[in-house]
Parts: structure tokens; sequence; C-alpha cells
């Protein structure tokens, strides 16, 4: 089969438990190259801990996830060794975290932040791996000079755009992202949503975005899925969730809005 | 019901209608509002083939446009089918997987709506060259071929060469329409479903945009639209649907 | 570590047990010892004792000097290369007054030398052992601070991120700036923090012959380098390894190649370099049998 004929990313009934409280309950979804799906739903819903559960950060109590390789065909991913599944996330995997500082190493540089997956891949040569983290800050739009500066002198919009820099670097294929641009200021967040938008078209990027905001899931998924306390209550595509929702926890969101 | 479609889940099939709606219902239940349910289409039998240009009519709140969303599987439907394209590519929305629907969007159903969706910061150009770039997978004559076919589609809706490179979502109501009816024609397909294309078109916009339409037919689209303006209708309609006939 | 070593010798205090550790204490440290020399470059951790020095003052090396140490053996201490300074000499005679074996300010005569920060110049020998005082063993410590990941990191051998701090470096400076600690892959494997020692001295543990121990105290860690084990430090293709080197040879003993210290002579910013070991730069004088060099020559130099 090509690739396009089989999912990059297949969760099967996903489930994990805190204590009484189940947060993720048999959750379970497919996800094709290139494509983007939003998992939306207010905060306890437990959208968080399917991503984390998804992308192998957090152990899920049941269930399984299979990811489409570049070269070996679809692998298990917590099957496989733990060497092996830490390789896959520095490669093939992307995870955007919704704090920066979270997924940034605020004490080295922006060029080393972006040039870290590179130089854990075993690249030795100092020139290759700045020039590298040049183009890639050109790419998400920040000024190439800012190189040598520390991420901790970065305003949130372009810390956020120099995480995304260091997740794509290895050219991954999937990419997680938690709440990738609340806590920025309005005006930030639509550049970044842009960047988001242009970037996931251009390489072909599958995603998985867990966001609150239904205007996140409108501009940027083709797909998308409603969780309410560990459950997906509705999914569709985007539009036709956003414009004819089924569910009432679904009318009640889209409805809570001023204009999706 | 033709004998090839009973059974049918959303796979191949052999049709020949590019669009067969058959007792289509479309009843919206709003939850927080006490579970009020409003009966929008009910019955609704409709088959459609390649050449044609079905007109429909009836008074506002009669279900043109949500028919018209129903076959872009932009609202889902309560009952009946609705099958969309010919042969092989032809599926069921009533049960067709979200991949299913966008692969029908991507190749089979294009659709004016009546207001452009601006994407911020995206060029009147790259908005109108997007479905063809997404066909292109990066490849750059393919993309440069693209935007090339925006170009000559712009030019000839007269939108102004200086605003090719600045978001629409600034341009005037007619100079939006003109940008979404230039994204909706742009990748010849199978069905073309436009509502209200020329609403808010000076004369001469009005004509050319007409005659697009026709153009599409002509190359083999099956259409179906609202067209409130009676010149319009007169000239692209090859058939008039009333919805008042399926109450 | 060859000889009897159930009672005191009569010169050293009495009340202690041989070389002040209890023979318990001895043969778990051994053990980590051993377990540190089969897997070289590997962090083992070990129950770390309260010694009567603070933490800092070389608690971890004097562990392991403690735990090897026989009666027949001939100890060096030095500190930044020297014998005599306040640490050098309160360690030393630790041992003397707890073992009371020998002791030697000759590299070629001991057969256990306890360092604080360098390597001596003279090349050492294969019967003899080199304890290295160690204050932060985990090379990724200040990259990485959570621990449960650092282990994670050795585990799998990802070691990205040390070249994380050399990209840091030449960013910042142009070249690699790290003189001392600079990181080193043991036998191909283990990433390994060299102690403080300098930059000049890494070249000296590669395929020594000498068995290399290195104790941390407060951090609870012994680690190893076997006799003639490679030891390689981190670099980029474009910026290779280099070594320290002065324009000065040593204002005492003329040496072009040792590692030189700066010293300050006179409040008149009078300074003069020389060598850093002091029984180096001895043993060359006597060897010399030249009058010690004129040092105002050398400043000229």
């Amino acid at each position: 089969m090509s690739e396009q004929d089989q999912p990059i990313l297949r969760v099967e009934a996903l489930s994990k438990r805190y204590g009484d409280r189940l947060a993720v309950d048999q959750v379970s979804f497919d996800l094709w190259p290139g494509e983007v799906l939003a998992v939306v739903g207010e905060s306890g819903s437990g959208k968080t801990t399917l991503l984390n559960c998804a992308s192998a950060r957090l152990l899920p109590d049941s269930g399984r996830v299979d990811f489409l390789t570049r070269h070996e065909g679809v692998v298990d991913v917590y099957r496989l060794s733990e060497a092996a599944r830490r390789l896959l996330a520095r490669t093939d995997w992307g995870y955007v975290h919704q704090n920066p500082a979270d997924g940034l190493r605020m004490d080295v540089s922006a060029g080393a932040n972006v040039g870290e997956r590179l130089m854990a891949l075993g690249e030795r040569h100092y020139g290759r791996i700045r020039q590298e983290a040049t183009q890639w800050l050109s790419r998400v739009e920040m000024q190439e000079d800012r190189i040598d500066e520390s991420p901790a002198t970065f305003s949130g919009g372009m810390r956020q755009r120099l995480q995304i820099a260091r997740n794509l670097v290895t050219r991954p294929r999937l990419v997680f992202m938690d709440e990738p641009t609340s806590g920025l200021d309005v005006s930030v967040q639509a550049k970044l949503l842009d960047l988001l938008r242009t970037l996931t078209h251009q390489l072909h990027l599958a995603s998985v975005i867990v966001t609150h905001d239904l205007a996140v899931a409108r501009l940027l998924a083709h797909r998308m899925m409603v969780m309410k306390d560990g459950r997906v209550v509705e999914q569709g595509l985007t539009d036709q969730v956003l414009d004819d929702p089924q569910h009432p926890y679904t009318q009640l969101l889209v409805s809570s809005v001023l204009q999706p | 019901m033709s004998s090839t479609l009973s059974g049918t889940m959303g796979g191949a099939m052999s049709v020949t209608a590019a669009v067969q709606v058959r007792d289509l219902g479309k009843t919206f239940t709003l939850h927080n509002q006490g579970g009020a349910e409003l009966a929008v289409l009910h019955g609704v039998s409709l088959e459609v083939r390649r050449g044609e240009c079905v007109a429909l009519d009836g008074p506002s709140g009669a279900g043109k446009s949500t028919l018209l969303k129903c076959i872009y599987g932009n609202y889902r439907t309560t009952q009946g089918s609705l099958i969309v394209g010919e042969g092989e590519n032809a599926i069921d929305l009533a049960t067709a997987s979200a991949r299913q629907q966008m692969a029908m969007r991507r190749t089979t159903v294009g659709y004016v709506s009546q207001f452009l969706r601006a994407i911020p910061r995206v060029s009147a150009l790259d908005i109108v060259a997007e479905p063809l770039m997404e066909d292109a997978n990066g490849d750059p004559d393919k993309l440069v071929a693209a935007r090339r076919a925006a170009e000559t589609l712009l030019l000839r809706l007269r939108i102004p060469v200086r605003l090719w490179s600045v978001p629409p979502a600034t341009f005037s109501g007619g100079e939006q329409q003109r940008i979404n009816i230039a994204r909706g024609l742009i990748r010849p397909r199978p069905v073309l479903l436009l509502d209200e294309p020329t609403a808010s078109l000076d004369a001469d916009n009005r004509i050319t945009v007409t005659a697009m339409i026709n153009e599409a037919r002509e190359q083999g689209a099956a259409i179906i639209g609202i067209f409130h303006d009676q010149r319009v209708r007169d000239s692209v309609a090859t058939r008039v649907v009333n919805m008042a006939d399926f109450k | 570590m060859n000889a009897d070593v159930s009672r005191a010798p009569d010169s050293s205090d009495s009340g202690y047990n041989f070389a002040y550790l209890d023979e318990r204490t001895k043969r778990m440290i051994r053990r980590a010892i051993l377990k540190a020399v089969a897997i070289p470059g590997y962090q083992v951790p070990f129950g770390s004792r309260e010694m009567p020095l603070p933490y800092g003052w070389g608690t971890g090396g004097i562990q392991v000097t403690a735990s090897i140490i026989g009666r027949d053996d001939v100890l060096k201490v030095i500190d930044q290369g020297a014998d005599d300074t306040v640490n050098a000499v309160n360690i030393r005679r630790f041992f003397t007054r707890t073992t009371g074996i020998a002791t030697t300010e000759r590299t070629v005569e001991a057969t256990v030398i306890q360092t604080r920060h360098r390597i001596p110049e003279t090349p050492l020998q294969d019967h003899q052992i080199i304890v290295y005082q160690v204050p932060i063993p985990e090379p990724l410590a200040k990259l990485e601070p959570r621990e449960a990941e650092t282990k994670m990191m050795h585990g799998l051998a990802e070691y990205g991120l040390m070249h994380v701090k050399l990209y840091e470096d030449i960013a910042r400076y142009g070249h690699i700036s790290t003189t001392y600690d600079y990181p080193v892959m043991v036998d191909g494997r283990y990433l390994m923090a060299p102690s403080p020692i300098p930059k000049f001295d890494n070249p000296k543990m590669h395929m020594n012959p000498a068995l290399q121990l290195f104790g941390a105290g407060r951090e609870k860690r012994i680690y190893a380098v076997p006799p003639y084990t490679k030891v390689e430090s981190l670099a980029f293709d474009d910026h290779p390894f280099e070594v320290q080197r002065w324009e000065q040879h040593c204002a005492l003993c003329g040496a072009k190649d040792s590692f030189l210290d700066e010293v300050i002579t006179d409040n008149d910013g009078g300074r003069m370099f020389i060598c850093s070991d002091t029984d180096y730069c001895g043993q060359r004088r006597e060897n010399l049998a030249a009058v010690p060099a004129n040092v105002a020559e050398a400043k000229s130099a």
C-alpha cells in the first residue's frame, strides 16, 4: 500500500485514569498524512491527556498507538524500545507545548535550540548546523541575526516561533500541538496561526492540535473531534462540526463563541 | 430508486447522474433550546446530470441554501441518501467517511458561497490559486501554472492587478464575491454548487460570471445554483426546481 | 591495595582503622570501583561517608584512595599540580596519620596519586593509580537539571545535548571556550566529566597505562577509566579539539610543553609563567643541572 492509503497515526481505544477519574475513555481516531485534526473541549475534557498518550509522553492504561514510519512500515509505538521511541519523537515527530519555555532550552541561544535535534542525530559540523538553523529562523519569520540571542529575551510569539522551528528542523511528518497559540496577544496569535497553516500545508504535516479555541480549529484543521469528560462526543469535517453541530455539548460550545 | 444504489455504504458504485438526492430530510435539533426541532428539508429528491444547470427556486426559508450545504457536506443529512459523483468516485454523503468527503471536495464538488471566508495574510491571488496548488504537491512548475491560471481568472473578473497581492479581507463585497467565484471555478470539477454567485456584482461582471457558469456547464459540470437575479437564472439554468414542490 | 591492612602501623594515630574508613565501607567502595572499571565512564552510585573534611575538599577522592591504598603504597597528593598547597598538604597529612604509609612528591615514585585539577606532566606507568577529586560528576548536569533524564540519556547514549553546549561556546566566542572539565567520550560509549582538569590534560587520559579512578563525595558517584582505554574529547568537524598553548616558556625550568600558571610576583604588575606541576618543574631543573632561569630574561622572551 502506498503512504496515502494508510493512516500515519492510528489511535485505538486509548484510556487513561487518574485515580478514580477517567481522563480519557476509549478514544480512537485515525490521522492521515498531511491531515490536521483539532481536538477541542474545555479544560478537564481530557484533550491534553489524549494528546500526551497519543504522543507517547504519557503511558496510557490501555489502548494502542500505531505510527506509519518512513521506512519500516507501521509500528506499535508502545511496543518500541524506549530508545526507538525517543528517536522517533525527535526525528519524525514534533511536539509544540503551550508554554514555549517547556519546549525550549531557555538558557541556550536560538541557534542552539534549533540545532539540538540535528546534533542529537549526529551532525558534527558547526557550519552546517548554523546554516540550517538560520534557514529555519527565516522560515518561521524570525530575524536571522537573532540566532545567537537567548529565547529569554524573546517575546511570547517569537518564542513560540522558535519552538516550532526547533521541532521542524528534522522535517517531522507528524506534529502534536498543545494550545499552540493561547497565551499570546490576539494579533500575535493571528500571525502564528497563519504561519502554522502555511507550514503544515507546505511540509505536508500531519498534526493533532489541542485547542479550546474554535477559531483555531476553523483556520487550521481539516477535521475536528469534540471531547467532553474524556470521551469524543462528536467528530467530522471542521466546517461540518462548527456549522451543523449535532451534540448538545458541541452546540453549546459553538453558540458560546461570537463568531467561530 | 435505481437498483445500483441499494445498500450502498459510501463505497464505489455506478451512477449516471452527478448528483442524486433521494428522499432527503434535514432537521435541526436545537438541544439548548429545549430540544426544539426545525424541519428544513423533507422528502427532497433530485437528479442532476453533467451538462445540466438546475436553478433552485422558492421563497427564502424554503431550504435552498441548506440543500446546497447538504450536497457539499457542510450540513449533515438527517434522512435519505445523497449520492455525489460518478462511477468509482461516487459516494453517499449520508454514510461517507470524513476522508471520503474531503476527497470529494477536492476532486468532485466545488462550492461558491455567498460570502468569502478570507484567511488572514493570504493574498487574493493565492486564495484563488489554492485549489490548484493543493494538487501541485510542491511541484514548482505546477505552482507557477496555478498562479498563472489564477491571474487569468482575476483579469477576466476585472480585479485590479494592484489588489492581487493583498489579502481580500478589506475588499468590497463585489470584489470578494468575484474572488470567491474565481476560487470556486479555477479547478474544473464535475459538480458545482453556486449560492447567489452574482448577488453583489455590477452589470459587466454579472455578464462575465454568467458566461463563466455557462462555460463550466458546457465543459460538463453538473451545476446546482441559487440565482435570485431573473436575468442570470434565465441565461444559465437548463431547469428550474421549486423547493415548494417537495413539501 | 597490596598489603595486610588489618592493623594500623605504629606511626599513625591510634583509635582509627587503617586509612580511616572501616573495612565494610571499603568493601562497598571497592565493589563500586570494580563496577566502574567494568563499565568505563559509567557513574556508579556509592554510599558516600561523612569525612573529617568538608565537601569540596576532596571527600570523594579521599574515600576512593582510602579504599584502595595498602601499607606498601606510596602516595602523592597534588592540588593544581602542586604538592604543597593547603588541600594537598592536608590530605597527605590525613593519610600519613591514618595509615603511616610513605608519601612522595615525585610522580615516578608514587603508586597512588590523588589529584585535584591536574594530571602530572610525567607520563604515568601501568603500576600506578590516579584518583581524581570530582565536584560534579554529571557532564550534562548544567544543561539538563532532571537527573532521571540525564540517566536516560546515558542509558541510551543520547549525547546531542553536550554538543549544544559546545555550539554555544562557538556561537558566543568564536571557538570552544570550555577550558577545563572538557567533556570526553570514554571507549566510544559513555560521556564523562574528566573533573576540573584543564583540557590541556585531556589527551593524557587517552590510552593511559595507569588506572584512572574518579570519586565525587557529595554527589556519591564513582567512575573509572581502565588502563589503555580510548578517551576522546568532543568537538565539531570544523572546530576540532585543541589544547591550550602558551607563547612563554616556564620561567623556572624553561619547559615548552607543560601547563603554565601565571603568577603575580609583585604589586607593580610583575608576573611570570611557571609550570603548574611542581614536581615536573623541579625534576627538570635538577636534571638540567642548570641554575634557575633568569626571571627577567624569561619574561622578555
